[in-house]
């Protein structure tokens, strides 16, 4: 998000969900849209019943193959050379819009040498994709301005995952699709509310908006309302601050409602993390394996037992209401924090939800003229900045905030770790159809756990007869960090050389495997690749 | 546009109308079972048949474009008697069990029975009789109460690609099935539960919980899952959540996941936090919420003072609200006095 923060001004989907259906091409990479965001995948198919035509680029045979026109099956980890190859067959067969590169774009001709590297048969070379396809994608992407990209964590969750954001936009700038209906760019966001816990500035970087707490200006103006001083100096992310804390350096976490044992890389270091803190406090709805290490445990109430706004992937905001009370003597977490802030000497003044998003929208514009009164009815789309403005469908309509795009040059770089001798294969991870997340609730959920219940391990037939071991047998799963045991699913989803497991199943999750190596730029982990090998279990 | 006339009334509608849609745009009533808004129109149950002047038969409006100058009876005695008829035989063959029916209160079946008075049926006679044999842990299939109006095959199809299920056999025979009825191989997002016109199809959790009307309240929200934001409603007995369904009329016009429609009991789990908890000697012991919060107060305040306030950070959750996310980072800041605050945004 932030990578595209950086280049167009705003991060996050500039369409709408609605839009998809008027799109002509969609190009879906690095998403699993029919198990992560089903309803979305919906919008998809009907897109392409009416006669869209889709691409469809993963390293696994995902669902949504079946609804796509071409299927590029890349190596994991190779997605920049993709990009940059599609950008090059569009440049060499005058496919792109010279006049929005004109009038909206910076430093085209620089961008256009970086990619003289990139031909189709080179790329073939490093993503495996036949260059015939790399060609056709080129083709039907360069040649439509009426085209939609989407992307989820198959794109960013890489050392290299602002480089790839970067290399997406760079394709949405050369042929200008960007800024219209039914053109854009899409990350669609995996969690209810993760749009909405980034536009309020659970971000160590900035204050809510996005707006710089490094800036003097823009604190001046929080102090002001907050009637206190924020520090300067911009803190710790997520992933920087385990390290912190194995370090010594970070002494305390109050952690909210997350779950990093699972869903954070290298559970090992997440777990030594935590043990080292000299306190602890988590706020949950189930003693989660991070509650477990906790000095104090909170109940909290779910999102069916509080009131409330969600900001769903399209920008929307949306009433969350209480449809029950919470259970014994949980609490929501907004009477919960504030509390703990009274007692710390910040006393808060808001009396209900509903007071804490009137003092945010006079905080930031874009969120100016949403109101508890006006969401009684449907959502209404940031940017709206009055109370008579309808909330935008579409972001850049009338340009981009920082005047022109620039194109920026990416380099292909192989993955922090690659495969050799004694680990062979390639491990990527995400999510299934039936399971959530760190699996806190679904697992919970007696008919979910009975359909879907147990952790695998996805292998490809020839690998799985080489190594003589058959479906449902268990097989040892091993990294440089850490082993899992688990079962095999021998499935053609996943290519030879490539293993999937779903993040869920913290029997045998996932992250105790993978690699804690950062992206530079944002810090996001690099969890679709990291080399393993495969033994039989005892 | 065209001219027409309905029942008298002239309406101009788009050319591209179906007879039904140019009636409901207007507010004219004609009933339906097989039809949906938001699926293809199939024409199967004949109920939607209207007159058309100058035309020898009656013809489904669900599947008649209109054109300039038609002049169309929505409820002639004619007419009425056909659908009449059709209900009846229709009802001949479904288990009268209304009493313990999921679907009873929302079942358009039922609504047509009570609007057209069939207590006595004359066609009574051979019944279908299908032994219950699908294990999934999700949908309930009572083939006796379907009436194969097809509305199940086309949304697992134009809405879902899954294509998992068809009609299957002829005549009396007929009936919704998987390829050669084998196990159900379908993703369960239950589009087809939420556009079966019966009992047919129900979700198995919500089996004897409550019917929607009656007990139960309705809360309208949003989906605790995935970033689409589809916008769901929660059935309410008591204190527990029952049933979760979605209004067609929403942005994700009544579509959900199986996570969405099926995955909501985490909420009455046995396994919730119902009590704060403080580790002493290595085990978690209860504590009241007063004690719990001098605690950690204490706490922070000490490591605070001791080393800094950037000792401290905060994760805060994108399963909260932006209310709670906005106070979170806003205690982070200003009451403890750090900018280490993140959540699982990368995750």
């Amino acid at each position: 998000m932030a990578g595209l923060a950086a280049i167009f001004g705003s991060g996050a989907m500039t369409n709408s969900i609605r839009e998809i259906e008027g799109m002509d091409v969609l190009f879906i990479i690095g998403s699993n849209t029919k198990e992560s965001h089903p309803v979305i995948a919906n919008r998809m198919i009907k897109a392409y019943r009416r006669g869209a035509r889709i691409i469809l680029a993963d390293p696994r045979k995902v669902p949504m193959v079946k609804f796509s026109d071409l299927f590029l099956r890349i190596r994991p980890g190779t997605d920049i050379a993709l990009l940059n190859g599609i950008a090059h067959v569009i440049v060499s067969e005058g496919l792109q819009n010279d006049d929005f590169i004109r009038e909206k774009t910076a430093g085209f001709e620089e961008w256009k040498k970086t990619l003289e590297s990139f031909a189709p048969e080179q790329v073939e070379q490093i993503t495996g994709v036949p260059k015939e396809d790399i060609i056709k994608a080129g083709r039907l992407y360069g040649g439509s301005r009426k085209a939609g990209i989407f992307y989820t964590m198959g794109i960013t969750q890489h050392s290299c995952g602002t480089d790839n954001v970067r290399a997406i936009a760079n394709l949405a700038t050369l042929t200008g699709n960007i800024g219209r209906e039914h053109t854009g760019i899409n990350p669609l966001r995996g969690q209810n509310n993760v749009q909405g816990s980034s536009d309020a500035a659970c971000m160590p970087n900035v204050l809510p908006g996005y707006q710089r707490v490094d800036l003097p200006e823009i604190r001046q103006k929080f102090e002001a309302v907050w009637e206190a001083s924020i520090p300067s100096a911009p803190g710790l992310t997520a992933t920087e601050m385990m390290d912190a804390a194995v370090a010594g350096r970070i002494k305390a976490m109050y952690i909210m409602g997350e779950n990093p044992i699972i869903t954070d890389p290298n559970m090992h270091h997440t777990i030594k993390a935590l043990e080292g803190l000299d306190f602890l406090v988590v706020q949950d709805i189930f003693l989660t394996e991070t509650a477990r290490l906790a000095n104090v445990v909170l109940p909290a109430a779910c999102s069916f037992e509080k009131d409330g706004t969600f900001t769903n992937t399209e920008r929307k905001v949306q009433r969350v209401r209480k449809a029950v009370n919470p259970p014994g003597e949980a609490r929501d977490d907004l009477s919960v924090i504030m509390e703990i802030s009274r007692r710390l000497g910040y006393p808060m003044k808001h009396r209900s939800p509903e007071e804490v998003l009137e003092e945010y929208r006079q905080l930031w514009p874009a969120m100016g003229g949403i109101t508890y009164a006006r969401l009684e009815d449907r959502g209404i789309q940031w940017p709206c900045p009055t109370p008579e403005h309808p909330g935008t469908e579409y972001l850049y309509k009338d340009g981009f905030p920082k005047g022109k795009v620039n194109f920026i040059p990416v380099s292909y770089h192989p993955p922090a770790e690659v495969t050799d001798k004694e680990f062979p294969f390639i491990l990527t991870t995400g999510r299934n159809l039936f399971q959530y997340h760190s699996g806190s609730m679904t697992r919970r959920v007696k008919t979910i756990e009975e359909h879907a219940g147990e952790p695998y391990v996805e292998i490809n037939p020839e690998d799985s007869h080489r190594l003589g071991f058959s479906n449902g047998d268990f097989i040892k799963v091993i990294s440089r960090r850490g082993k899992i045991r688990i079962r095999a699913r021998i499935t053609r989803r996943v290519s030879p050389g490539t293993v999937f497991v779903p993040m869920h199943y913290h029997e045998a999750a996932a992250n105790v495997i993978t690699n804690d190596a950062l992206d530079p730029d944002v810090k996001i982990p690099e969890f679709k690749v990291c080399a393993v090998r495969i033994e039989p279990a005892a | 546009m065209v001219k027409i006339r309905i029942d008298g009334r002239s309406i101009e509608v788009p050319g591209s109308s179906t007879i039904l849609e140019a009636a409901r745009q207007n507010d004219i009533y004609i009933p339906t079972l097989c039809h949906h808004p938001k699926l293809t129109p199939f024409g199967g149950c004949r109920l939607c048949i209207v007159e058309i002047k100058g035309m020898p038969k009656p013809v489904a409006s669900c599947t008649t474009q209109v054109a300039e100058g038609m002049e169309i009876a929505t409820s002639t005695d004619a007419i009425e008697d056909i659908r009449k008829l059709v209900l009846e035989l229709i009802l001949s063959d479904h288990p009268n069990d209304c009493m313990v029916c999921e679907k009873t209160g929302s079942c358009t079946l039922q609504d047509l029975a009570y609007a057209y008075g069939i207590r006595e049926n004359e066609f009574s006679g051979e019944r279908r009789t299908y032994a219950t044999r699908d294990g999934n842990p999700f949908i309930e299939r009572d083939l006796e109460k379907c009436i194969l109006c097809g509305r199940c095959v086309k949304a697992c199809d134009e809405i879902q690609g899954v294509e998992a299920i068809d009609f299957g056999y002829r005549g009396f025979k007929s009936k919704i099935c998987t390829t050669y009825e084998e196990d159900l191989d379908c993703e369960f997002c239950g589009q087809c539960v939420a556009v079966c016109p019966t009992g047919a199809l129900t979700g198995k959790s919500w089996k004897l919980q409550g019917r929607p009307g009656g007990s139960l309240r309705e809360v309208d929200t949003i989906c605790p899952y995935c970033g689409t934001g589809c916008n769901i409603t929660v059935h309410v007995k008591r204190n527990e959540i029952v049933r979760i369904t979605s209004a067609e009329d929403t942005a994700n016009e009544g579509w959900l996941c199986v996570k969405g429609r099926f995955g909501y009991k985490f909420a009455s789990s046995p396994d919730r936090l119902t009590s704060p908890l403080i580790r002493r000697d290595g085990a978690f012991v209860e504590a009241g919420w007063d004690e719990a919060l001098d605690y950690i107060v204490s706490q922070l305040g000490g490591i605070k003072s001791r080393h800094g306030s950037d000792a401290i950070a905060g994760l805060s959750s994108a399963r909260c609200t932006n209310e709670e996310n906005y106070v979170f980072q806003k205690f982070m800041r200003a009451g403890v006095g750090t900018n280490n605050v993140d959540h699982c945004a990368r995750l």
